[in-house]
């Protein structure tokens, strides 16, 4: 068994053959041509043909991926017929009476050059579009079908890298997953490879010889890695993986759009809980209702400075438009002496979980804090966003956080910058704030009950602790009524109640929690389907 | 001539889809359209020129219309930057 990594832009597993895609080499000879103007009629057929091509290639891939992510074949056909683009080729034929093939490889070379020096990496990834326009003029000009997939059972595609037409025009049915050896996560396959639902892997470092060709391997989305003659232990784990996900297909078939409703038409909101931006992908293909708690420790982790408002703001904004209208929960930063980055500077503690964490920091450092709420608000204008802070323990500290919000909204509207005040809510997660939950009600939009902080602050358990797994309790009745109590403090003063931690998730607590009247859960994206079925199985009635 | 200044709010720059859109709304008009960011210029009709000015997020572009509708054509134009970039 031969091991490849590469990095992985959609998860899902697949076994199967490897069939390695080789672009036809394109020879360009600088041939001097007898008769310009004939050779200028050529290149306007071709023009007209790939124009033909490229319009229904765009009809088709409005209907297999959507209309924004066909917008590439319009751009497609504007890049044909630009005047530079067209003027540069004219005159190579014209004026150098050289053959058009060569016209439009040398033009193409030069546009994609010009792509390929600008200093931004999206705008270097254009360069593959440049080239993919000029192939299939060359294609056309000499007269060759473009590749077809050859039938035959689906395959694992491994390819040096593939054109966004390429992609398209692959037969989805005959195809496993990609793998590519080149490309980039802003390619347009890999956005493509994502709205497929089909595992893809970039820069892998599989050879793509005939060796590999036609062997049996396994992709593993997850974790970008590609097994070439994979040894039978780890064939039968990634076939009951397979299984799995087959499953969760099946669930998504069926439960997809369905609303998350009781028998007897209770309704509860199913939201996604995330880590990174990078989990967009799984909350929509797991059709969760929103994301109710987005981690934005990402953000600042895994890095030597404090993340800038405007990055912020970048990928606050993606996320809340990505949503498109739904709810996005963002918690503000949760770190502290367990969970750092070393920029942060922050003393070594005894008791980190007890320590200067989460709002506690943020409230000691308020110019940590001040930047993240500008990009929050800002971003807030361009989607459903909503706010959460961890940690509270106090009333006081609310007010505390409502003058530094006081601040930040002066500040935005001297700036002049479109900003809006989002929805504020507290995560409950210490006992301090159950016990309390009648008055901090009035001082937010919502609670988000964090299980698993308030599991070991009410229990007293470290969760890290191996040897008091004995003394743990998942279902622990003291614990059951700090979240009842929460939902009832919360309800007498109207705002909605929900479940962030994993208690959210464990599906033998659905129905009491369904009964105690919560009226959200928000859990990792892949538990979202399981979850809404037990909803949809439930009789609260009969409870 | 009618001429104006733009500041990109868009986190992505003039990526490709804004820039096609914004080529094919140029081509509304038959006045000569004319994109200039720091020293550079490009014709707006041309996606090639447009997207080789690189113009991100935060940058200024200058817009210029000449002809016979640049009135409308700068007022086009202005109307499509704000709504979409």
């Amino acid at each position: 068994m031969l091991t490849y990594q590469g990095k992985s832009v959609f998860g899902g597993i697949a076994i199967g053959k490897i069939r390695v895609y080789r672009k036809n080499a394109q020879t360009v000879k600088r041939v001097r041509v007898e008769d310009p103007q004939r050779e200028m009629e050529r290149f306007l057929a071709a023009k007209e043909t790939a124009a033909a091509q490229l319009k229904s290639l765009y009809d088709k891939a409005c209907r297999e991926v959507g209309e924004d992510n066909a917008a590439i074949f319009e751009i497609h056909q504007m890049m044909l017929d630009d005047a530079d683009y067209l003027e540069s080729i004219e005159n190579i034929i014209k004026n150098q009476s050289l053959g058009a093939e060569y016209a439009v490889a040398a033009t193409g070379e030069n546009f994609a050059q010009m792509f390929a020096s600008m200093d931004d990496a999206y705008m270097q990834a254009r360069a593959a579009d440049v080239k993919d326009i000029s192939e299939r003029l060359l294609r056309i000009l000499s007269g060759r079908e473009e590749e077809q997939d050859g039938g035959g059972e689906p395959m694992i595609l491994a390819a040096e890298d593939l054109a966004p037409s390429e992609t398209v025009q692959l037969d989805k049915s005959k195809v496993l997953a990609f793998v590519t050896v080149k490309g980039s996560a802003n390619s347009h396959t890999a956005i493509l490879a994502r709205t497929m639902n089909i595992p893809a892997i970039i820069g892998a470092d599989l050879p793509l010889t005939d060796e590999s060709d036609g062997k049996t391997a396994v992709v593993d989305g997850f974790s970008g890695k590609i097994y070439v003659d994979p040894e039978p232990e780890l064939l039968k784990e990634m076939q009951a993986r397979l299984a799995q996900e087959k499953e969760k297909k099946r669930l998504l078939q069926t439960l997809k759009g369905k609303e998350n409703v009781t028998l007897d038409g209770k309704r509860i909101q199913v939201y996604a809980n995330i880590g990174n931006s990078r989990d967009l992908a799984l909350v929509l293909s797991n059709d969760a209702g929103g994301i109710g708690l987005f981690r934005s420790e990402f953000l600042y982790l895994e890095r030597d400075t404090f993340p800038t408002e405007e990055e912020q703001f970048v990928i606050y904004k993606q996320v809340a438009e990505t949503m498109a209208g739904k709810k996005v929960i963002i918690r503000t930063l949760d770190i502290g002496a367990d969970k750092q980055a070393d920029y942060f500077g922050l003393a070594h503690e005894e008791n980190p979980a007890m320590g200067l964490r989460a709002i506690r920091l943020c409230l000691t450092r308020p110019e940590i804090f001040k930047t993240q709420l500008r990009a929050l608000f800002r971003a807030a204008a361009f989607g459903n966003l909503s706010v959460m802070y961890p940690m509270i323990t106090s009333v006081a500290e609310m007010r505390k956080i409502q003058a530094v919000v006081q601040q930040v909204t002066e500040e935005l509207t001297a700036d002049g910058v479109p900003f809006m005040v989002p929805e504020q809510g507290i995560m409950i997660e210490t006992p301090a704030a159950v016990m309390i939950s009648d008055l901090l009600a009035k001082e937010a939009a919502f609670f988000s009950i964090g299980t698993n902080d308030l599991s070991q602050y009410t229990m007293a358990i470290d969760r890290q602790n191996p040897s008091l797994d004995d003394f743990f309790e998942p279902h622990s009745e003291a614990v059951l009524r700090m979240i009842q109590m929460t939902v009832e403090n919360g309800h007498k003063e109207g705002i909605w109640v929900g479940i962030c931690g994993e208690l959210g998730a464990d599906l033998d607590l659905t129905q009491t929690f369904l009964k105690m009247g919560v009226d959200e859960l928000s859990v990792s994206p892949g538990r979202v389907l399981p979850l809404r079925q037990v909803i949809r199985q439930t009789d609260t009635r009969k409870l | 001539m009618k001429e104006f200044t733009y500041t990109i709010t868009d986190p992505l720059g003039v990526h490709a889809r804004p820039a096609g859109m914004l080529v094919k709304e140029a081509g509304k008009f038959t006045s000569k359209i004319t994109l200039s960011k720091d020293g550079k210029s490009g014709d707006a009709k041309r996606i090639f020129a447009v997207m080789g000015l690189g113009v991100k997020c935060g940058e200024t572009l200058t817009v210029t219309a000449e002809g016979e509708d640049e009135e409308a054509a700068a007022a086009a134009l202005e109307e499509f930057l704000k709504n979409n970039l």
